[in-house]
């Protein structure tokens, strides 16, 4: 009975421990992001972690199937700002702009699985080795 | 002749003059100016998109369109016969009179698309232009469509897809095929393919407006006699050969 009170105890402690380290940190919760070159967003960024998927959504159908280009929510218009200035990409770590935030919030990406994560053309400073 | 006719006859002149320094301009620049979309434009019913393949201009090992549609698209030029391949060279001989052709092969982008008439999930469609497409946010790969179509032009992505290319997503589990460059020609350029091979001096792709009766593409499928593959077959395909 001692010992089953000592290990509640202890795990309790276990806990409260955690938790007090996580308020400690508190800021420090959010991902630690990699912008890329970042800038003035399309929107409002508070809007943008809403509400990025829907816009994205909507016009991939706008351009794949009616052919309508040059809107100002694009996939690439997120890579080309977002793109790591390190690997030219979105991905590659937890410190990637998309990859980051998705890991975090424990949502996978499927845009990737087709689409490029990378600017087209690098800016010099970037390496293109990582993969996708 | 009075002087009115005198002043028309002068108007037409100029007129006339000026126009044919429009026409003699080169032609990519005057597709440019008559064709690029603007941004937010969606792609219009008024044009089709069409191809007109000489085969008598089409050299016997020569892979220029095959290699561009390749560097184009994003992926490593074709080794073996099941490596990715949006246009193949084919290789035709008659057996009675040993007569050889050469031509390139890719999608046809039919007017009546049996493609898109199978698909399930309306992923396989026809833009308003009449280029047939896979819209892969939809495709479930199925491969009803690759059953479908009288001119195999399709093929399924097995391996994962790992370096693309920005301008063409492809990704495992769908179908892919020819795009007529899509992303080209909204930005006003020519297919890969039509513009390699007009750079290797070979000018066998003619691409243009099938609807619009003055561009060359129409002027010359109204001069020179041409034909649609399995015309028999009712559907309508946007690439004519001649010399078949």
């Amino acid at each position: 009975m001692k010992l089953l009170r000592t290990t509640v105890l202890v795990i309790a402690m276990c806990l409260a421990n955690l938790s007090l380290a996580d308020l400690a940190v508190g800021g420090q919760l959010q991902p630690k992001l990699d912008i890329g070159k970042g800038g003035q967003c399309v929107e409002d960024p508070k809007f943008m972690r809403l509400n990025h998927m829907r816009l994205i959504i909507h016009q991939r159908d706008e351009t794949v199937r009616r052919g309508i280009r040059g809107s100002k929510y694009s996939l690439a218009g997120c890579i080309d700002c977002h793109a790591s200035t390190k690997n030219n990409s979105v991905l590659g770590s937890n410190e990637n702009f998309c990859q980051g935030c998705h890991a975090y919030a424990a949502i996978r990406i499927d845009c990737f699985e087709c689409h490029s994560s990378k600017r087209k053309i690098a800016p010099a400073s970037a390496s293109t080795e990582v993969s996708k | 002749m009075s002087k009115v006719d005198l002043n028309r006859r002068n108007f037409l002149a100029k007129t006339s003059v000026a126009l044919g320094g429009l026409v003699i301009a080169p032609g990519l620049m005057l597709f440019d100016f008559a064709h690029a979309k603007q941004p937010g434009e969606a792609a219009s019913s008024s044009v089709r998109w069409g191809m007109l393949i000489d085969t008598n201009q089409c050299h016997d090992g020569c892979n220029e369109c095959v290699s561009a549609c390749s560097k184009e698209n994003g992926w490593p030029e074709a080794k073996s016969p099941t490596d990715v391949q949006w246009i193949r060279k084919v290789e035709l001989r008659q057996i009675s009179t040993g007569r050889q052709t050469s031509l390139p092969m890719m999608c046809q982008h039919c007017a009546q698309p049996p493609c898109v008439d199978v698909c399930p999930t309306a992923a396989s469609f026809k833009r308003a232009d009449g280029i047939v497409l896979v819209d892969k946010h939809r495709c479930i790969g199925c491969r009803y469509c690759m059953m479908a179509c009288p001119y195999k032009a399709r093929s399924f992505v097995h391996e994962p897809v790992l370096d693309h290319d920005s301008d063409m997503p492809r990704g495992q589990g769908t179908v892919e095929s020819c795009t007529m460059c899509v992303h080209r020609v909204d930005r006003g350029q020519q297919p890969a393919c039509v513009e390699a091979c007009a750079k290797a001096g070979h000018r066998v792709i003619l691409f243009g407006d099938l609807n619009d009766p003055n561009s060359d593409i129409s002027t010359r499928i109204r001069s020179v006699a041409s034909t649609q593959l399995r015309a028999d077959l009712g559907l309508d395909p946007g690439i004519s050969f001649v010399g078949l």
